[in-house]
C-alpha cells in the first residue's frame, strides 16, 4: 500500500476538499485525517463506527496535598510555571514532565496518564476511515496522529492507497503525518503567504526525504505568484501536477456538505482526475 | 491590553483580520505567534533589522561521571534518552528541556548545553516580532514562550496565534484580555469555530467572533452565535476582489476606506467587551 500525504503547510488552502474528492474517485483505498486539531474530514464522510476509544497521549503531575509539605522545590523544578503558590497542578501549564516528582522529598507526587482525545475508525462508503479529535487545549497532538495511522494500519487488507489529510504548519503534527509515506502532495495557493508557507514545507520534506508534488489551488486568482511558485518547484524538482481554478460554486457546494465531484463541477473533477494520474505516474516510477 | 486572533483552523483569514486591526490602531504591537507559518510580515511589511536565536537547554553526558544506570531514561516521559548497553543516547528533537534527566541522575552525570530551534525577528523598536521554527524542529512552545517575554504592556498588542486549538495556542493567547475569533460560514468554519469557543471558554477569556467570507446564504455561524449568546464583532463579505488583493499582500483597509473605519470599530467592540468582563469581576 503506498501512502500519500496532503499537507499544505497552512490550513484552509483547499487540502481536505481535494481529498474528499478523491476519495469518491480513488479505488480501493483507505483514508485518514491526521489534522487531529481540526478533523474536518468525517464531516463529510458519515459511516458506520467500527471503533472508537479513548487516547492517553499525556501525563501530567497530581500532588496530594495531605502529604506535601510546601517546600517548594517542585515549583523550582518545574520548567512550565505549572505549580500554582498553593500547591496546584495548572492542568494547561504541565507537560508531564516529572521533574516535579524527581525533587519531591515526601513522594506526595506522581504522573497520572490523562485522556488527550478520541479515536475513531468507520466504514464508509468510500473505505475504511481513521480519524481523532483531540481534547480542547491538549498536550501530544503529534502522538495521537501517530495512533490514528497505527489504528488504520490494523484494517489494512489489500488497499492500494492510504490517502491522508494532514494537518498545517511544520511541527510536530506534520512531521508525524509525513513520516513514513510514500509522497507527499502540498495543497497551495498563488498568494504572497502561500508561497513562502510553500517553501517551509518543500524544505520539510525534503529534511526528511520524502517526495513532495504540488497542487496550486485557485491558480488564475494570481498568475504572476502561480508563475513564480512553478519556477520555485522547477528548480527544487518538485513536479506541479495540478491546477485547479479560483470557483466560487465549490464553497457553495461544501455548505450542503458536497464536493465538487459529488456537486457535478465537471472542470473541477476532470482536473482532479488528471492530478491523480499524474501523480500516478510519478510514483510508479519512485 | 493583549489582544489574540484565533481560528481554529488556518485560511479562515486570521492575518488578515490581524494585520488589518494593528494597521488602523496608532501606536500598538504585532506579534505574530503562527511560528511554523509566519504571515504577518507579507502585510505589515516591517523592517526586520533584529535576530535573536531562541535557544533550548538540551541533556549532555559527562561519560565520566556517567556509570550507565539509566535513571534518565527512566524517568524522561517523552522517550528523548535511551541507554544502551551502558551507553546513553540523546535524541534533541524530541527533548522538551524540562531538566528531569539532570534532576534525576545519581552521579551528576548531566548537563545542559544550548541548542537553536528557531529565530525571533523584529524591527528597531519591537511593534513587530515574529518567531519562526527552523524546519524539522517538532517542538514550538519554548518559541512562543519568548515571544510572549517580549510583549510590551504599554500598547495594545495584537497577536496572531497558529491554527487549531492546541497546547501551542493555549500558550498563546495565556494572558490574553480578549480573545477575536476568526470563521468562515461553512460546515468546516462552524465545527472549527465550536473548538475555539470550547477552549476560550475553558480558559475564561472574553471572546467574539468576526465571520470572514460571509455571505447571506449561510446562517449556521449566525444561528450559533445567537444560541451561545456570542456576539459577533464584524463580517467581511465574500468576493474575488479582497482575495486577489490578499494574493498580493493588500490588506483591505489599505485599498478602501470604508475598511480602515470598519476596522477601528472592531477595535472599539474589543475594548468594550474587554471593559465590560472587567466590570463583572468587581
Amino acid at each position: 500500500m503506498k501512502q500519500i500525504a496532503f499537507i499544505s503547510g497552512k490550513g484552509g488552502t483547499g487540502k481536505s476538499t481535494l481529498v474528499s474528492s478523491l476519495s469518491i474517485l480513488v479505488k480501493d483505498k483507505m483514508l485518514a485525517d491526521c489534522d487531529v486539531e481540526a478533523a474536518n474530514l468525517h464531516i463529510l464522510l458519515q459511516g458506520n463506527l467500527l471503533e472508537k476509544n479513548d487516547y492517553y497521549g499525556a501525563k501530567q503531575a497530581v500532588i496530594n496535598n495531605s502529604i506535601c509539605m510546601e517546600c517548594g522545590l517542585c515549583r523550582k523544578a518545574c520548567r512550565f510555571d505549572a505549580i500554582s503558590p498553593d500547591y496546584q497542578v495548572m492542568e494547561l501549564k504541565c507537560e508531564g514532565c516529572g521533574a516535579c516528582e524527581v525533587v519531591c522529598p515526601v513522594q506526595a507526587i506522581h504522573l497520572e496518564k490523562v485522556k488527550t482525545g478520541e479515536t475513531f475508525v468507520s466504514q464508509t462508503e468510500r473505505g475504511i476511515f481513521s480519524h481523532a479529535l483531540l481534547d480542547i487545549g491538549a498536550e501530544g497532538s503529534g502522538r495521537l496522529v501517530t495512533e490514528v495511522r497505527k489504528n488504520i494500519a490494523a484494517y489494512k487488507k489489500d488497499e492500494k492507497w492510504l490517502l491522508i489529510d494532514g494537518s498545517p504548519g511544520i511541527g510536530c503534527v506534520v512531521i508525524a503525518s509525513i513520516t513514513g509515506t510514500d509522497a507527499v502532495v502540498v495543497v497551495t495557493e498563488p498568494t504572497k503567504t502561500g508561497l513562502s508557507d510553500l517553501e517551509r514545507i518543500l524544505k520539510v520534506a525534503q529534511h526528511f526525504k520524502i517526495p513532495a508534488f504540488v497542487c496550486i489551488n485557485k491558480h488564475d486568482l494570481n498568475k504572476d505568484v502561480t508563475s513564480q511558485i512553478e519556477d520555485y518547484c522547477d528548480k527544487n524538482g518538485c513536479p506541479v501536477i495540478g491546477k485547479i481554478p479560483f470557483d466560487p460554486s465549490i464553497v457553495e457546494a461544501l455548505r450542503e456538505f458536497k464536493t465538487p465531484v459529488e456537486a457535478g463541477n465537471e472542470k473541477i473533477t476532470d482536473e482532479i482526475i488528471n492530478m491523480w494520474g499524474r501523480l500516478v505516474e510519478y510514483i510508479t516510477k519512485i | 491590553m493583549k489582544i489574540a486572533v484565533l481560528s481554529g483552523k488556518g485560511g479562515t483569514g486570521k492575518t488578515t483580520v490581524a494585520a488589518s486591526l494593528a494597521s488602523v490602531i496608532e501606536n500598538c504591537q504585532y506579534v505574530d505567534c503562527d511560528v511554523e507559518e509566519p504571515n504577518g510580515a507579507v502585510f505589515i511589511k516591517p523592517d526586520l533589522k533584529r535576530r535573536y536565536d531562541v535557544e533550548v537547554l538540551v541533556p549532555q553526558v559527562n561519560e565520566q561521571n556517567c556509570d550507565g544506570c539509566g535513571k534518565c531514561a527512566e524517568t524522561c516521559q517523552f522517550n528523548a534518552i535511551a541507554v544502551v548497553k551502558g551507553k546513553v543516547l540523546i535524541f534533541p528533537e524530541i527533548c522538551h528541556h524540562c531538566g528531569a534527566c539532570v534532576l534525576a541522575c545519581p552521579n551528576s552525570a548531566i548537563e545542559e548545553k544550548k541548542r537553536t530551534i528557531g529565530i525571533i525577528e523584529t524591527d528597531e523598536q519591537e511593534k513587530f516580532i515574529q518567531g519562526k521554527l527552523n524546519i524539522g524542529e517538532p517542538i514550538s512552545i519554548p518559541i512562543i514562550t519568548d515571544i510572549k517575554n517580549r510583549l510590551n504592556s504599554d500598547v495594545p498588542t495584537i497577536i496572531d496565534c497558529s491554527p487549531g486549538a492546541s497546547c501551542v495556542v493555549v500558550n498563546s493567547i495565556e494572558g490574553c484580555d480578549y480573545c477575536i475569533l476568526v470563521t468562515e460560514p461553512t460546515p468546516f468554519g462552524l465545527h472549527d469555530l465550536k473548538i475555539a469557543v470550547q477552549l476560550v471558554e475553558k480558559m475564561g477569556i472574553p471572546y467574539g467572533v468576526v465571520i470572514n467570507k460571509a455571505d447571506q446564504k449561510d446562517e449556521s455561524i449566525h444561528s450559533f452565535c445567537k444560541q451561545k449568546d456570542i456576539k459577533i464583532l464584524m463580517e467581511i463579505p465574500f468576493s474575488k476582489e479582497t482575495a486577489q488583493m490578499y494574493s498580493k499582500g493588500i490588506l483591505p483597509v489599505e485599498s478602501d476606506k470604508r475598511w480602515a473605519k470598519k476596522f477601528k470599530e472592531l477595535f472599539d467592540s474589543v475594548k468594550e467587551g474587554v471593559s465590560g468582563e472587567t466590570d463583572s469581576i468587581y
